[in-house]
Formats: structure tokens, sequence, C-alpha cells
């Protein structure tokens, strides 16, 4: 199958993506358990990113990715099982320390501030660093990164397309200069070509060096561009491995079909 | 021709108060959904403080700063040992909680200073008057629309130029992703209370300097009409609470100058009517939160 990437076979400095030595990992979870109420969101799963690599959450609506993604960022609480970050025990930490340790977000439904400009939604998430210098060399980055939000800087973030919104949202997401990038769902509702467009981002982002944990409805997408995978079905993982492995696999299908 | 220009100048300055007091509201239920009854006892708070500030002999100009600081702390109080605790509960649970916080400041004032009016006097310089043209205008009342536009002016500036100000109008759009992008909400709402303390302070250094007095009640009225504002222009929206504010203020001024002596005691009946009748022709407001923040 035509991988788009196979970066961490090369000989580089980055470790190989299967390496779960603690100074490789980006991010380890183990048993992470999240309820909302009475209802078990997510049983007790494991998941890894080594640095420099693209780890998929895969799985039908309802499977727990958000979730997931959520508790990593601090956004709902664990109820169980540890969050490790580069190292560091950050289960049940605020947002701004997950940030600060080295995390950036893209959530689900992009979630720009529609009625803040293109710029502001950049400075607002660079005012984290607390370092106007680094935070105007980020925004510079940005606006050679993504053209088009150098264009529309000063349009509200609300009048953007889809496509362009999802572009903002990353590039926020980037703006506190992260190690670990959490992207949830960044193909959503766009058109092919958009589609195309931010995965030639993710690629650019992984050959930076930049971890990160992606979560895609669209599984042949992220199959192509993920180090390794691992399929979410109910709260539980029923799969995980190398996306060579996982593509023929039954599991996944059955993943996606059972919900 | 006189008497318009004279009760245009009174229905600006006491639009600005209204308009100050239902910005406050107004920033603060953007951001934590909370309506803030006991937002008048921050006023009165700050009518207290250059009350205390007076009584142990500080000079007026001083007196009036310690208001100023006065109603920021107790607006910071608040939201530090009441409204934080509440933080994500529904409008209605907020409401009850501000009305709890307003009744224990008020018996508080009542038990701790005084049930009465307390004197506050001021340099007889600052109620003078003096003559544009043939038009005799009060100082009070033109220092009071200076302090107001000043006011707003610093207020968009903040909220448009400053990190903090975008935080604030970022955190009243979704504050669950301000949190996400690693900032600190609780600054952020920490900010948007001290700014609504720091308006009800101007309001209450404009309301005693013109009064002449300070009791427990002292910000209840003019706050219930800066509801009455907010609602009227939107609720959430800034520009509403402002826009609401100036016409409330004008409106009231026009039937106490222009009413027939019969209808005076109506006064009240009838702005309120006239509030109706502009909710029911907009019910959204007069600048619905969405379009008045895009502006």
């Amino acid at each position: 199958m035509g991988k788009r990437s196979s970066s961490c076979a090369k000989p580089l400095i980055r470790p190989s993506c299967r390496s779960h030595k603690p100074l490789d990992t980006a991010l380890d979870i183990v048993g992470l358990a999240v309820r909302y109420g009475p209802i078990r969101a997510v049983r007790g799963i494991d998941l890894h990113v080594t640095k420099g690599c693209v780890t998929a959450l895969l799985g039908a609506n309802g499977a727990g990715k958000t979730t997931t993604m959520m508790a990593i960022a601090g956004a709902v609480p664990v109820s169980g099982g540890s969050v490790t970050i580069f190292g560091a025990d950050l289960t049940n930490a605020t947002s701004d320390r997950i940030v600060r340790a080295g995390v950036g977000i893209s959530p689900e439904g992009r979630r720009v501030f529609a009625q803040l400009t293109v710029e502001e939604n950049l400075r607002l998430a660079g005012s984290v660093l607390g370092d106007p210098n680094r935070a105007a060399e980020l925004t510079d980055r940005m606006k050679t990164r993504f053209p088009i939000l150098a264009e529309r800087r000063n349009q509200m973030a609300g009048l953007l397309s889809g496509g362009e919104q999802q572009m903002l949202a990353v590039a926020r997401a980037l703006m506190s200069a992260p190690q670990l990038l959490l992207l949830d769902e960044p193909s959503l509702g766009l058109a092919p070509q958009m589609v195309d467009q931010i995965f030639d981002i993710i690629e650019e982002l992984k050959s930076e060096g930049i971890s990160i944990l992606l979560v895609e409805q669209n599984a042949a997408l992220a199959l192509d561009v993920c180090d390794h995978a691992v399929v979410l079905a109910n709260g539980e993982v029923v799969a995980a491995g190398p996306p060579s492995e996982l593509a023929n696999d039954g599991v996944l299908k059955a993943a996606y079909l059972a919900a | 021709m006189d008497l318009l220009i004279q009760q245009f100048v009174n229905a600006l300055s006491l639009g600005g108060i209204y308009a100050m007091l239902a910005l406050g509201l107004a920033i603060v239920f953007s951001i934590v959904r909370l309506i803030n009854f006991a937002h008048g006892e921050i006023m009165t708070f700050g009518g207290y403080g250059i009350f205390l500030a007076m009584a142990f002999g500080f000079p007026p100009v001083a007196a009036l700063v310690v208001g100023l600081g006065a109603a920021v702390f107790m607006a910071i109080a608040m939201e530090r040992t009441a409204f934080r605790a509440m933080r994500g509960a529904d409008v209605v649970s907020l409401l009850i909680t501000s009305f709890a916080v307003s009744e224990i400041l008020k018996v508080l004032f009542q038990n701790g200073i005084s049930a009465r009016p307390v004197p506050i006097s001021f340099p007889a310089s600052w109620s003078g008057t003096y003559q544009v043209g043939s038009t005799t205008i009060g100082i009070a009342p033109t220092v009071s629309i200076l302090v107001t536009i000043f006011a707003l002016i610093g207020l968009t500036i903040v909220l448009r130029r400053t990190t903090t100000g975008i935080a604030m109008r970022a955190a009243a759009e979704d504050i669950a992703m301000l949190k996400l992008l690693g900032v600190k909400a609780n600054r952020v709402i920490a900010v948007a209370f001290a700014i609504s303390g720091l308006l009800a302070g101007i309001a209450a250094v404009i309301w005693t300097a013109q009064r002449g007095s300070v009791d427990p009640l002292m910000g209840f009225f003019p706050v219930l009409k800066a509801f009455i504002a907010t609602v009227l222009g939107g609720l959430g929206s800034l520009g509403g609470a402002v826009l609401g504010g100036f016409v409330i203020g004008a409106l009231e001024v026009l039937t106490q100058a222009f009413l027939p002596t019969g209808l005076a005691p109506y006064r009240d009946a009838i702005v309120l009517a006239l509030v109706i009748a502009a909710l029911l022709a907009r019910p959204d407001g007069l600048l619905p939160a969405k379009t008045a923040n895009r502006s």
C-alpha cells in the first residue's frame, strides 16, 4: 500500500515509533478511565505516542476517542489510570499546566473563536507562553505555514470557510509551541482538497519532530499517515499495532460497524 | 431651549451611570452566565468607601479613589468567596446565590454602619454651575458625562487591544476552549469582576457626588434600572447594555421633566411600559449579543 511516510523507518535521530522507552515517549497512557456520572465512557485504555511519531486513535462514534483526548488535555476528570506526558505525571492536571508541558490541542468541531479575528485567535493562544517575542515569531511562522490565515488575519474567524477554520484551529494549537499535538477529527466536513492540505500539514509537522495523537473518522486516511494505530470500541482498546497490520484486519471493520 | 439642553445633560449623566452599571452586569453575565443581583451592593460598598475615607480625613479626591478601590475589592471578593464555588451551576442557582450575597451585605451595611443615610460633604464648588451662552449647566453632571465617556473608551481599548480583553471576549464565546488553550480562566474571570467593580465604583462616585449621602440601599435602585437596561439592550451584549442604559436614563429624565404633574406618579410605570413595548418589538433586545460583540 502506498504509505505517505516511512520516515520512522529511516535512520533519523528520532526513535523508532515502536519504542516504549521512557526517554522516547511523548505520551504514555496506562489504564485510563473516564466516567460521565454512571456512564463509563473510557474503560481502562492504554495508549502510547512515541516522540516524533503519529499515533492514530480510531473507532466509531461514541467509542471514547474524543473523551480520551479531553482527558489528556485536562478538560474532563480522569477516574482511573495515569497520563504521563514527556515523563511528567499529568493525570488530572489543569489544562494550563498540560499546555505548558508542551501539549497543543485542536479539538473536535474546531471551536475557533468566531467573533475574534484570525489574528486575535492566534494572539490569545500565543499569550500562554508569556513571551511576546516568541509569540510574534510563532505568529510569523504560522502565517508562512498557512498563507490563507495571513491573508485573512483581520477577518472574524466565524467568516472563514470550514477548511480555513480547521487551519486556524491547528495554527492556534501550534501557537504554544507544543511538542505533542492532539488533533481531533481534522478532516471532518471538509472538501477532499482541503483534507489533502490538512494531511500534508500533519506530515510536515511530523517531519519537524512534533509528536501527534490523531483522532480520525476516516480510517483509511489515518492509517496512511500514522506510525501506530489504536482502535477503540465502547471505551476499550480492541486492536493496536502498526497500520500495515491493521489495514486488513477485520477488527477495525468490526469496530466501526459495531456502533 | 435652555431647559431642553439642561435636561439633555441630565439625561446623559443619568444614562451614563446606568450604562456603566449595565455594562458591569453584562461583562460578568457574558462570561460566567451570572446575573449578579449583588451588583448594587458593590456600588453601595464603593459609596461607603468614600464615606469612611472622608471620615478618616482623606481629601475628597483621594476619598473617591478609595471608593473605587472598595468597589473593585468587593467585586473580586464576591467572585472569590461566593461565585467561584458555584462556577458552572445553572443560571437560576447563580441568581439565587447572588440574591443571598446581596441580602447578607445589605444587613451588614444596616447593622455595621447605619440603616439611615450617612452624609458625605464634598466641596461646595462641586455642586456649582457654569454658563454656556444663556444656559446654566451643572458641573457635576458635566463631569459625570466626561467620566462616563472616558470609562467607555477605556473599556473598549481594553477589550479590543489587550490580551486580557481578547481573552474576555473569547471567554464569552467558549470558556472551555479558552481553558484548553492553556489560558488561566480564573484570572480572566477575576479581571471581568474587577472591571465590573470598577465601573460600579465610578457609578458610586458620581452618584454620591451628586446626592451627598450613602445608605444601604443606595446601589439597589440604580442597579435595578441597569438590569432593565441590559434586558432592553440584549442580555449579554455589551453594546446593548450601554445603549439600554442611556435609553432608560433618557426616558426617566424626560418623563420627569415633561410629564404633566397629574401623570408624575406613573413615571416608572410609563418608562417600564415603553421598555416592554420595545421588547415586544425586538424580543432579543435593541442590540442582541452576537451582532453587538461582532461590531
